[in-house]
């Protein structure tokens, strides 16, 4: 083959992939000019027999090919991922948590990549870990109620603060201020020692023990290290570099931290992708989230049906549900909004706004019993008399 | 602190292109449809804030298709309705 063939088919109206593989194949044989004709016309008339065609009910044939599949799913599956042990949701309710554009998936997780400096040593790994785990002022040392004095006395651990690469300071700063901030408890006194690495906490009230408990218990389980959200990192080799693993996902915290690889960290969360990373990666999320899914159940969906899904679902700038809160709801037509799901709402609704239903779509002309406009039903043909006449004469 | 996040540099996020009056005008007549018919994208979209896109302008999203290889998407930057 010589540049100029090259040149040609790059021109061509083909789709890329079509394209390359040509180009290889291609590459090195002799071909004549006479025989590269013939391959182009091969090629270009078995690529339009592949093509669907005109007024073919895509989305009929999609709902149905993703929807027979899914009766052989398992109705109620949790998985173990791997040695990792975290939860997540798979299998029929994944499926149908995805296409329900849910805001927070029901077991939300993160794999979080690691740039260069950290991915390759376990310790550096964990170090980031460290920073990305949520973790409550009682794992740094030890608190006591002292009812005595009417007070909580938290004495940390200066061991488990060194080996967490946390200073003593940032524990007494962000310990009083996290309780008031995210816990919403205000109504004490605090007073930190840096010497003796100790925190005191007194109630404004101080007659009341059920007080006292109550602020023992915020201490307790205040979080002073890591991201609020992510309940627990595990940490996990995978082709030679280690990855965290995380239960609790929240990628705008996690992408702040020093070492986390922004190019490649990935949530489960779709609403949360579309939101931090933009509607075409939510797109993207939709499409790799549900094909994962069908296929850890070893069924094979051809990713043709789920793109679909996943236009429809990102075609308005945000992540809409399959149902009568997105697509389904948003209808022009009243019947074919009332054939879905609530009818008695929607015909009262039409009625009282008076609506006009134009009949253009399939679901309103079957229910009115009009010839509905897909196939053949959207061709439109007159038949001339004079042609008939001819063929009578002769 | 940590990685600035840059949003195109995702592999998750397609390569996003602003077209020119006179590709806008080819597209939609390819095609014969109208502005509005296009697929949206919002204001506010992250990738959108990224490529310094305004309201009313038309997207290339040159994605990475798992049939044709490579496919070519457009949408319209709209403004996020409000709630």
């Amino acid at each position: 083959m010589n540049s100029d063939m090259e040149q040609r088919i790059d021109a061509l109206d083909l789709p890329h992939r079509t394209r390359e593989d040509l180009k290889a194949s291609l590459a090195d044989r002799d071909v004549t000019e006479e025989q590269f004709e013939q391959i182009l016309e091969m090629i270009f008339s078995e690529y339009q027999k592949s093509r669907i065609e005109p007024c073919e009910a895509v989305g009929v044939v999609a709902a149905q090919s993703i929807g027979e599949p899914g009766t052989q799913m398992t109705m109620r599956t949790f998985h173990y991922a791997g040695v990792a042990e975290i939860n997540v949701t798979l299998g029929l309710p994944r499926l149908i948590e995805i296409m329900d554009a849910r805001r927070e998936p029901s077991t939300p997780t993160m794999a979080v990549h690691l740039l260069d400096d950290w991915a390759f040593n376990r310790d550096r790994a964990r170090e980031v870990s460290w920073q990305i785990e949520a973790a409550p002022l009682h794992e740094f040392g030890d608190i006591t109620i002292d009812m005595e004095n009417m007070q909580v006395l938290v004495m940390l651990n200066k061991a488990v603060c060194d080996r967490r690469k946390i200073s003593i300071d940032e524990i007494l700063e962000a310990a009083p201020r996290k309780i008031r901030e995210k816990r919403h408890f205000r109504d004490f006194d605090v007073e930190g020692d840096p010497k003796s690495v100790s925190l005191t906490f007194t109630p404004k009230n101080r007659e009341s023990y059920q007080n006292l408990f109550q602020l023992a218990e915020h201490v307790r389980q205040v979080i002073v290290q890591g991201i609020d959200d992510i309940e627990r990192v595990v940490v996990r080799k995978e082709g030679g570099e280690y990855i965290l693993y995380t239960e609790g996902s929240n990628l705008r915290g996690v992408f702040e931290v020093e070492g986390v690889d922004t190019s490649r960290t990935r949530s489960n969360n779709i609403s949360e992708i579309a939101d931090v990373l933009g509607i075409e990666a939510g797109r993207n999320a939709i499409i790799q989230e549900a094909l994962s899914t069908l296929n850890e159940q070893g069924i094979g969906v051809d990713v043709r049906h789920i793109m679909l899904v996943a236009d429809m679902m990102c075609m308005e700038g945000e992540v809409k549900q399959i149902g009568r809160h997105g697509i389904a709801g948003e209808k022009e037509s009243v019947l074919s909004r009332a054939a879905f799901e609530v009818t008695v709402n929607h015909l009262l609704d039409a009625a009282i706004a008076n609506e006009v239903d134009e009949l253009n779509g399939v679901t309103e002309n079957v229910i009115v019993g009009q010839p509905i406009q897909l196939g053949t039903g959207d061709v439109k043909l007159i038949a001339k008399p004079i042609n008939l006449k001819i063929q009578e004469k002769s | 602190m940590g990685t600035s996040l840059d949003v195109l540099k995702h592999e998750m996020v397609p390569d996003h292109q602003i077209m020119d009056e006179e590709e806008v005008a080819e597209l939609l007549a390819t095609y014969h449809i109208s502005l509005e018919q296009l697929p949206k994208i919002y204001h506010d979209d992250p990738a959108v804030k990224a490529i310094g896109s305004e309201l009313g302008d038309v997207i290339r999203i040159v994605r990475e298709s798992r049939t044709a290889g490579r496919a070519e998407a457009y949408r319209l930057v709209v403004k996020r309705p409000k709630k």
